[in-house]
Parts: structure tokens; C-alpha cells; sequence
């Protein structure tokens, strides 16, 4: 089984993140990256269902797939140290600033040049927050969208997940070849062992450019984006509001003021 | 008049109030013309008429609560081709989104999430939009196609206005399937408002100490009215199921009033809450970041400060 997991590099979301002022693109060289934690989830998806169809008796391989600039490939190195087994880097600078629509054409076109039975992102990003790329790539690959998974099964060629709703899940089956999304908590992401970084180094990893994956250059980067940015400013920090003490009169104080602002 | 097409939300012949958010938003930028999914739509159309909506395409087909998304982003695309509208609205939530998704590739359009405005533009809607957890806010617009727009919940107060709400019948023509759906499981209904649209937020953090501890939580949110949130700590020690934690990786909420109880506000939390109207915090921390956010806040013992408010909030009953 060949399994496609994608992953993505993202300012850590404890630190300070901006925009830089000149292309309103995300400023990625002041800050640390490292692995979208919703695509840690995904990895490990990965990793469990190609262990699951190797003790089947299976073959089966895991494949990274970043975009992003030189440095995502510190990401792709952790993936491989989790257990992955190669990687694929579309790399081109033709790519900065992309949107969501023109970033799901870029990985469609890589996606339908390396083959895929499954292909498994995490939910959303934390940079961006879309939550739309699964949708997206099911729509330009034609293969079902089996998304906002909790628990995936797989069973010869049926996937059967539950997909989180707003007040509970959905059972969704589907066959493979497909693409799966998941949510936080679907699993618990291994951490990678020494002897997995010390492997992590022999593995390969490809780099494409534009060019190798047959991608149409006017179709992504800024240029290429359906969506724009018009101005960004940092939020102005909240009016200091009241801060008081409890002197055994707390939640009475609390009340009077939900009481003024007409909440009670 | 420009039509602009609003994909309901509902439970049967209920309406969801974000719809009725969207619906007044739509009346800004011309005639809203709802897209109802399934059915209900005779029961749910008083509802549509008293915010505005000017006429609902119906599609009662069962396949749309069979099958994920695609059938309802088929369905769009084909009326985005059939009437040319000028804006395309959807909630802001996960399964809106993905509706939103895979229509922007049916028709090549841009699609902006998590909008908190939407105001009309010289080339078209500008939409708001808050992001790296509420610290800096983005103007944004679509150059390409149709604009698609998902609306992050509590965006607009919904207002009453006179609507015909004129059902038409519609079908898909071609054929949208996918994945299937095979069964839906509630986990607990419980007569709280949904997470995500509620208008009162209570959420509880570490303070609580425990599951039980975060019994108090429950009581407040249902003296209020109100959805109970948690954050991070909560959901990862399993005090609180998981799918109620707001913050980064959890859901992202924006209600009238948030009340913040024993939670410290980590950043990752705030990136899910700080664009909350009024917030409320109590912590027994007075360092705690989260009292910079806070419109009135309390330091104190939440086991001491949270009864006495629930006192007062039945003295006021």
C-alpha cells in the first residue's frame, strides 16, 4: 500500500508571528518551523497503517510530502525520524505565496505523479486554518474524501472512519484510493528514537521543482492565487479591563457586572 | 439586484441561527437566495422569511445527508453556473469549509475561512479576518471567480426584515457521491447551545483540578445559558470530552460573552477565544495572562467565587 502523508512547516505557535509588510506573505524566515502539530497525528496514522498491513503480510511504504522553502526540510527530517519511509519535496520559489486553491493544485499535480492509495493530512494548519485542503484534493484527484477522522479502519480496499461532527461523529465508509483527513487525538504521535534519526539521514528525499511535477507556474505563487490580500495590521491590545480581588464578595462582584452588561 | 447564495444549516426543519447570521449579511450585498439541503425546508421557510431571504432553492434529495460534502458542493456549483451570483456564503465551521473547498476547485474560485466581516468593496467583498490566534487582523479579497466566503459564527447579529422566502424546487444534474455516510452518532445531546454558535461561552481550565471539579463548570454554563468549553489542559488529562476544547488546535469561538474560569490563557488558548465581545476571567493567579484579555476579571478561588455567582444569578431569576 502506498501512503502519502502531507505535511507542512509552520511557525511555532508559541512564538510571535507576523506577515511581512512588503507581499502580506507569511513571515517564515524570523520564526522557528516545525511539523504542523495536526499533521504529527497524521504521520502516525500512517506509520500504524502500513505496520498493520506489514504484519498482514502487505507491503507497504509511507511517503512525506512537504511544499515549502529550503527549510521545511527540517520537517521532513523529523517525519522520516518518526518512521517514514522517503520523502518528496516540491520545492520551487515560483511557489511563495500560493493560496489554498492554488496550493491544492501544486500537491494534486505532484499527488497524481507519485501515486497514492491513501493520502492523509491532518485537519488544518496552524498557520493558515483553512481546513479545507483534504476537501480539496479529493475534489481535483476524484477520489472519495473520507475527512475529520478520529479512528480510521482499513480493511482490504474499504476505509471506514468516524468522521467528528458538532455533537458527536458520523460513520463514513468509502474504498481506496482515497483521501483521509485527521483530527487532533486520533492517536498518540511517537516520538523519534535515536535509532530512528540516526536512520532519518540514509533516507531519501526527492526534491521537485514546478517544472518536474508538470505544475503550470502562472497557476500558483501570488500571481497564481485566487485570493488576495488587501491590508493587514496587528490587533490593537484590549482596553485594560477591571481586575479585583476576591475579598469573599468575588462572585457578587462578577454578577453586578454581568448584571450592567445586561447578561443577567 | 446582485443574488447571493446562502448554503443553510439545519436539523430538520431547524434553523441554524448562523444561517440567519448569513442571511442578513447577504441582504448587504444584494438578494439572498438560501440553498436548502434536504428536507424541512417547507417547516424551516417562516423562519427564512422573517430574516430576509428573498426565495430558497430546495433540494430534497436524501443524498446530501448520505453522502460527505460533495453533494452539496456540486449542488452550488451548479447554481453559481445556472444564476451567476455575486457571492457565495457558507458557515464558517468544519463542514462548511470543506463544502467551501471543494466548490472554489469546481469552479475555480478563490475561497476566503473564518471571516469575522464581510463589507462591500470597489472590486468586489472585503472580508475580515482574524488570524495567528486573534493577533493580527487581514483584509482580504478574491481576484478570481465567484467569491466563496465561510463566515465564522457570531460574525453579524441576525436582524428581522420582510422576506418571501419563494421555494423553488432544484436537483442535481449530474452525479456527486463520495464517500457515504453509514450512520450518525450523537454522543450526549445535551439542551446546551452548540459550541461553536453559542452566544455565551463558559469554559473551564486546569483550575478545576479534575473531572469533578469541573462539575462547577456545567452548573455555571446552564445558569447561563450558555456552552461549555475547556481548554487544553482539561481535554488532554481527560476531565472533559475533547471535542469541547477551544484554542489552536481545538475550536475557535466568538461569542457575546466568554467567561474564562481557572484558565491561564496560553496563547494557544486565546487563539481560540479572543475575538470574544466581552470576556470574563477568574483565576487565582494574578499573573495569569489571561487577565490581560479580561473585560472584568477576579482573583480568587474559582470554588469560591463560582457558587457565590450562582447564588446571585438565582437571586436575579
Amino acid at each position: 500500500m502506498n501512503i502519502v502523508v502531507l505535511v507542512k512547516q509552520v511557525p511555532d505557535t508559541w512564538a510571535e508571528r507576523k506577515l511581512k509588510d512588503a507581499d502580506a506573505t507569511l513571515d517564515r524566515a524570523s520564526v522557528d518551523g516545525l511539523i504542523n502539530e495536526l499533521d504529527e497525528y497524521a504521520i502516525e496514522e500512517g506509520l500504524q497503517i502500513a505496520e498493520a498491513q506489514r504484519a498482514a503480510g502487505n507491503e507497504a511504504e509511507v511517503t512525506i510530502l512537504t511544499m515549502g522553502p529550503e527549510k521545511a526540510a527540517e520537517s521532513i527530517r523529523k517525519a522520516l525520524s518518526m518512521g517514514a519511509d522517503k520523502a518528496v519535496h516540491l520545492l520551487d520559489d515560483g511557489l511563495a505565496g500560493s493560496d489554498g486553491l492554488s496550493t491544492s493544485y501544486a500537491l494534486a499535480q505532484v499527488l497524481g505523479q507519485i501515486g497514492f492509495d491513501l493520502v492523509i493530512a491532518g485537519s488544518e494548519s496552524t498557520d493558515a486554518r483553512m481546513g479545507v485542503m483534504a476537501a480539496m484534493l479529493a475534489e481535483r484527484l476524484g477520489v472519495p474524501q473520507v475527512s475529520l477522522a478520529n479512528k480510521v479502519e482499513i480493511d482490504g480496499t474499504a476505509i471506514r472512519i468516524r468522521r467528528a461532527s458538532e455533537d458527536g461523529y458520523f460513520e463514513v465508509e468509502s474504498t481506496l484510493p482515497a483521501v483521509v483527513s485527521v483530527v487532533e487525538k486520533t492517536n498518540e504521535p511517537r516520538y523519534p528514537s535515536f535509532k530512528g534519526i540516526m536512520a532519518a539521514k540514509k533516507k531519501p528525499v526527492q526534491t521537485m521543482s514546478l517544472a518536474d511535477a508538470g505544475i503550470d507556474p502562472a497557476l500558483v505563487g501570488l500571481g497564481g492565487a485566487a485570493t488576495e490580500v488587501v491590508d493587514h495590521t496587528q490587533r490593537p491590545p484590549r482596553q485594560a479591563g477591571t481586575v479585583v480581588k476576591d475579598e469573599g464578595d468575588g462572585g457578587a462582584k462578577v454578577a453586578e457586572f454581568l448584571a450592567a452588561q445586561k447578561f443577567i | 439586484m446582485a443574488e447571493i447564495l446562502v448554503l443553510a444549516e439545519h436539523v430538520d426543519a431547524d434553523v441554524k441561527k448562523v444561517t440567519l447570521e448569513l442571511i442578513t449579511l447577504a441582504r448587504r450585498f444584494g438578494e439572498a437566495s438560501v440553498v436548502w439541503t434536504g428536507a424541512g425546508a417547507e417547516e424551516g421557510q417562516a423562519r427564512l422569511a422573517e430574516y430576509g431571504a428573498t426565495r430558497v432553492y430546495v433540494a430534497a434529495d436524501s443524498v446530501y445527508d448520505d453522502y460527505v460534502t460533495n453533494p452539496a458542493a456540486e449542488l452550488l456549483a451548479q447554481l453559481v453556473k445556472e444564476k451567476s451570483p455575486a457571492l457565495v456564503l457558507v458557515a464558517g465551521n468544519a463542514q462548511g469549509k470543506e463544502v467551501a473547498g471543494r466548490l472554489a476547485v469546481k469552479i475555480d474560485s478563490g475561497v476566503l475561512t473564518d471571516a469575522v466581516d464581510l463589507q462591500p468593496g470597489a472590486d468586489g467583498p472585503v472580508a475580515e479576518q482574524s488570524v495567528f490566534g486573534g493577533a493580527t487582523i487581514v483584509h482580504s479579497r478574491v481576484r478570481r471567480g465567484t467569491p466563496i466566503v465561510a463566515m465564522r459564527p457570531n460574525a453579524v447579529a441576525p436582524e428581522p426584515a420582510a422576506g418571501d422566502a419563494a421555494i423553488e424546487a432544484v436537483s442535481l444534474s449530474a452525479d456527486a457521491t463520495g464517500a457515504r455516510i453509514t450512520n450518525r452518532v450523537v454522543a450526549e445531546r445535551s439542551d446546551r447551545p452548540e459550541l461553536s454558535e453559542a452566544s455565551i461561552v463558559v469554559s473551564g481550565g486546569r483550575g478545576t483540578g479534575g473531572a469533578e471539579g469541573f462539575g462547577v463548570i456545567e452548573q455555571l454554563a446552564d445558569a447561563m445559558g450558555a456552552a461549555v468549553g475547556a481548554s487544553r489542559a482539561v481535554t488532554d488529562a481527560g476531565w472533559y470530552p475533547h471535542q469541547f476544547q477551544v484554542g489552536q488546535t481545538g475550536k475557535t469561538v466568538s461569542p457575546q460573552l466568554y467567561m474564562a474560569i481557572g484558565i491561564s490563557g496560553a496563547i494557544q488558548h486565546r487563539a481560540g477565544m479572543q475575538t470574544s465581545k466581552t470576556i470574563i476571567a477568574v483565576n487565582k493567579d494574578p499573573e495569569a495572562p489571561i487577565f490581560e484579555l479580561a473585560d472584568f476579571g477576579v482573583v480568587g478561588d474559582l470554588f469560591k467565587v463560582v457558587p457565590q455567582l450562582l447564588e446571585e444569578i438565582g437571586k436575579r431569576k
